[in-house]
């Protein structure tokens, strides 16, 4: 561990989409913040603050994560991917292409959340049945689009990689 | 047509996956504060004393606003029109903070602080002493005489309405039997997963800028200025992309406030976010309402007659009021023919969250009392539910007795008898006969009428402006609002079919901004494709004959015999290409003595309006033991006119019949009887249906044309979400006999009637 405690503020290291991002934080902010309000990460969503809906999802060592229930200092040594990180070279990754391919976006205030979500499982090579998938995807919450596009988006790629 | 009618991927997106897309929070100004309301623990009473003065001097808080600090006059916020009519003005009853509080999260106080820690905790810092008074939260206690009025004069009743046509006495004499019952429907909330947020801040010239999460940017401009009492030209109101609305935001929550503290702060930059717990209970609710209702029928199940009694409970302040149980009877009155017809409602003040417009505006909750009586009715005369739908439906060209609203299209009949044959209605009818098992399935159905804006009620104007490039491609304007409904998409389609010109040269501007975008009404009545579309169209026809004028005066050959395809000036006769369209776009933009730049900019006043029809159909599944209903096959069949975009409209309808599943089965806010005080306000405890509750969803279209419409298209938007309850209730009764009339049916409200019905 790389990190000193100074008041109130800790010294994090960690990679944001393949970048090494060394900064003070405030012991008490969340990821979601430090991302949003700090380094103007802002595709990463905000919906409840309190890990119910989802949309602040982000991948934390290949994992997806409430960003807003992971306190930035735990960030420290950790690989962290957000949504503004899946494009490369302004390509669209192949779970943007399928989302977008299938109608699954509507307001899109939930899809960055769903996005990495299902990048997560295609990297796991999750193997699920659509049932599983929509059990897979139950901490997202969408408003507009009944989840039946985006279970379709997902089950694209997952289904395209095997 | 080429582009309209195709399933075109939405033009949002691509930076809507990638996370540039953005929305209200997502913009940063430089100094931005932070606001919090200091919101009434107390549903019913007075502020009898209040000391900020904690709250103060805590470092970092900029100022503490009070009701004392806040203009007298009151203000409306429903996102309706203006009209110069006062008697059709929406109810004036807001202070913009108030020491009168009328709910559990009513506006007190208002805390600006250099960041939101500081502002949450300045607002904690706060104290107050009420004087309380018993919360009103039933009709019964709103009613009752001698108790404080929520509002001063007005009894508590907000408003009445009603109508009555066709001979009563004479239909009643006529009908065979007579069947009354009474039903119920919930408080539900909107949860756009974009919460309420907006800021605002001062031009140096004095005018206010107001950045929200809004579906009606022109409306929102009108209402800032009457609560601030400034002239409406003073206000600029920025909409970004927003996320989710569903009508909540065709209201003005958090607006007049913040452009209010801005003015405290000398034009500083302010910004007020609720939080999800905020949004629950300090934006809108869809209204609960009571109904009993009385319908007369032959022998044969022809309706004779039909009377629905309504009342629906607006919260403490009016928002939409009234006019959600008007639009309820009007939209009863048209879904079926009948020889006489009578509706009379009443809207009340309590001390529960405003309940504004929502997705269906008062009419879910219209076709819950009327489809489900009506299968009762079929149930009693033993006569199959589609077959009574189908003999009393309207027929095309019906023209509706008061608005005088004529049926053009209607593809009502062929919506059910689509939905029969995808369910397989009359094999499994037959099949389900009998069921004695403690698992049982069942069939339901329900129809509905909507309109495709609000004429004649409303004003209907919207405005599309059109500026052509040197390359022949367009920028589009429009004042309407994307939402997530996909508008942008479906105008620009229309720009391009109409031009000639492939959908990549036409540029959409997404944003609204009020000293920018032409005047439109915005986002709700399902009336952006059917209103602010023919806006689009007719500037789209305009720019095509300027470019074939100018194409004349630079070919020679007359205007009259040409056309633009996918680019190419051509000839009408047989296609052949003339020249590019680039060449008379360029030559407009620099020839020295001719040019001109191709611009439109149309208002559309549409003195017109569309029905929408359709019908869900819905095979369930009862475990009489546990009350669970499960949803095995569930279609929505719609009459929508052209289909401009089949993808994005079959996104409509999932998203639309996912909503009314969740409000057949699962949400609802609960409200402590003693104390008024919410107990559900979070989305653990409210029950969003998640992928994993939501069924597969078939969404169908039938084809007719609308002629009033934009390439014959009308009403989608609202829809798909009205008639999931009524229809699920309705196979809840096939699969075991038993009438629900309250929503939502949960598993304890199913085992309570199961057991009282002696089924267990």
């Amino acid at each position: 561990m790389t990190s000193t405690i100074s008041g109130r503020t800790q010294k994090i290291t960690c990679t944001i989409n393949g970048e090494a991002v060394t900064m003070d934080v405030d012991i008490r902010e969340s990821l979601l913040d430090v991302l949003r309000n700090r380094l103007y990460l802002t595709g990463t969503k905000k919906g409840c603050g309190v890990g119910e809906c989802g949309a602040c999802t982000v991948l934390i060592d290949g994992e997806a994560y409430d960003s807003c229930l992971f306190l930035a200092v735990w960030a420290d040594g950790k690989h962290i991917r957000t949504i503004e990180g899946e494009a490369k070279e302004g390509q669209l990754s192949e779970v943007q292409e399928a989302f977008v391919e299938s109608g699954a976006v509507q307001c899109g205030y939930c899809i960055p959340g769903f996005v990495l979500s299902v990048t997560a499982l295609k990297e796991q090579n999750c193997h699920c049945d659509r049932e599983s998938l929509k059990k897979e995807l139950s901490g997202h919450m969408c408003r507009c689009t009944g989840y039946q596009n985006i279970i379709k988006a997902a089950e694209k790629v997952l289904t395209e990689d095997k | 047509m080429e582009i309209v009618g195709r399933s075109i991927t939405r033009v949002d997106a691509v930076a809507k996956v990638k996370g540039t897309a953005k929305y209200v929070d997502d913009h940063f100004v430089p100094g931005m504060l932070h606001a919090k309301a200091f919101r009434s623990t107390i549903a019913n009473g007075w502020v009898k004393s209040i000391d900020v003065s904690k709250a103060k001097v805590l470092p970092g808080v900029v100022a503490v606003i009070t009701y004392e600090d806040v203009p007298t006059h009151t203000f409306p916020t429903a996102g309706h029109p203006y009209s110069k009519d006062p008697s059709h003005q929406d109810v004036a009853d807001r202070n913009l903070l108030t020491r009168r509080v009328r709910y559990v999260g009513d506006e007190i106080a208002a805390v600006i602080a250099v960041d939101e820690l500081t502002a949450e905790k300045a607002r904690q810092l706060i104290n107050v002493e009420y004087e309380e008074y018993a919360p009103v939260l039933t009709a019964e206690a709103a009613l009752q005489p001698g108790i404080p009025e929520i509002h001063a004069g007005t009894g508590n009743v907000l408003g009445r309405g009603g109508y009555e046509v066709g001979d009563m006495a004479e239909a009643v004499a006529e009908s065979d039997h007579t069947f009354v019952d009474e039903f119920s429907t919930q408080v539900v909330a909107h949860c756009a997963m974009e919460n309420y947020s907006a800021y605002a801040y001062m031009e140096e010239n004095g005018r206010i800028v107001v950045v929200s999460s809004t579906q009606i940017p022109h409306i929102c401009r009108r209402i800032v200025g009457q609560a601030l009492g400034i002239p409406w030209g003073r206000v600029r109101v920025i909409k970004p992309y927003i996320g989710g609305g569903f009508g909540g935001k065709q209201d003005t929550v958090v607006e007049p406030l913040v452009a209010f503290l801005t003015t405290k702060v000398h034009g500083r930059p302010v910004k007020m976010e609720l939080s999800r717990e905020e949004s629950f209970i300090s934006s809108r609710v869809r209204h609960p309402f009571q109904f009993r209702i009385e319908t007369g029928v032959t022998k044969d199940g022809t309706l004779s007659f039909r009377n629905l009694e309504a009342i629906s409970l607006n919260g403490g302040y009016a928002s939409h009021g009234q006019s959600i149980a008007n639009n309820c009877g009007t939209k009863f009155r048209q879904q079926y023919r009948q020889k006489a017809i009578k509706y009379s409602c009443k809207t009340l003040y309590t001390n529960m969250p405003a309940a504004g417009a929502m997705r269906g505006y008062g009419v879910p909750q219209a076709m819950f009392v009327m489809e489900s009586h009506l299968d009762d009715i079929a149930r009693a005369l033993d006569m199959d539910p589609v077959e009574i739908r189908l003999k009393n439906i309207p027929e095309t060209g019906h023209k509706d007795p008061l608005n005088g609203i004529v049926a053009l299209s209607n593809g009502l009949k062929e919506c059910l008898v689509k939905g029969k044959e995808l369910i397989r209605w009359d094999e499994k009818k037959a099949a389900q006969a009998n069921q004695t098992g403690t698992k049982r399935r069942g069939l339901g159905v329900a129809c509905f009428n909507y309109a495709s804006g609000t004429h004649p009620v409303g004003l209907e104007v919207a405005g599309a402006r059109i500026v052509m490039n040197e390359d022949g491609s367009v920028q589009l304007q429009v004042g309407a609002t994307e939402i997530g409904q996909g508008s942008d998409t479906v105008f620009s389609q229309m720009v391009a079919e109409t031009i000639g010109i492939p959908l990549s040269m036409v540029h959409i501007l997404s944003e609204q901004d009020t000293d920018i975008s032409p005047v439109d009404l915005g986002s709700y009545a399902s009336r952006q494709t059917y209103i602010t579309g023919m806006a689009v169209r007719k500037a789209a026809e305009e720019i095509k004959a300027k470019v074939l004028e100018y194409a004349w005066g630079m070919t020679d050959i007359p205007a009259q015999v040409m056309d633009i395809v996918d680019g190419w000036i051509v000839y009408k006769h047989n296609g052949e290409k003339i020249t590019p369209l680039i060449e008379i776009a360029l030559d407009a933009h620099t020839d020295v003595v001719h040019a001109k730049p191709f611009t439109a900019d149309v208002t559309n006043n549409a003195r017109v309006n569309a029905l929408a029809f359709g019908c869900t159909f819905v095979e369930v599944e009862v475990d009489i033991l546990t009350g669970k209903v499960e949803i095995l096959e569930i279609y929505n069949i719609h009459d929508s006119g052209t289909i401009v975009n089949p993808t994005l409209a079959e996104g409509q309808v999932h998203g639309g019949v996912s909503m009314g599943l969740g409000y057949a089965l699962y949400e609802q806010m609960l409200f402590d009887p003693k104390t008024g005080k919410p107990l559900i306000h979070n989305l653990l405890d409210y029950k969003l249906m998640t992928a994993l509750d939501t069924p597969e969803i078939g969404a169908h279209f039938v084809n007719t044309f609308e002629p009033t419409g934009p390439y014959g298209a009308k009403a989608l938007g609202e829809p798909p979400a009205i008639t999931p309850a009524p229809a699920i209730r309705n196979a809840i009764l096939d699969a075991t006999g038993v009438k629900f009339n309250d929503l939502p049916m949960t598993p304890q409200r199913l085992i309570a009637k199961f057991q009282a019905e002696g089924l267990i």
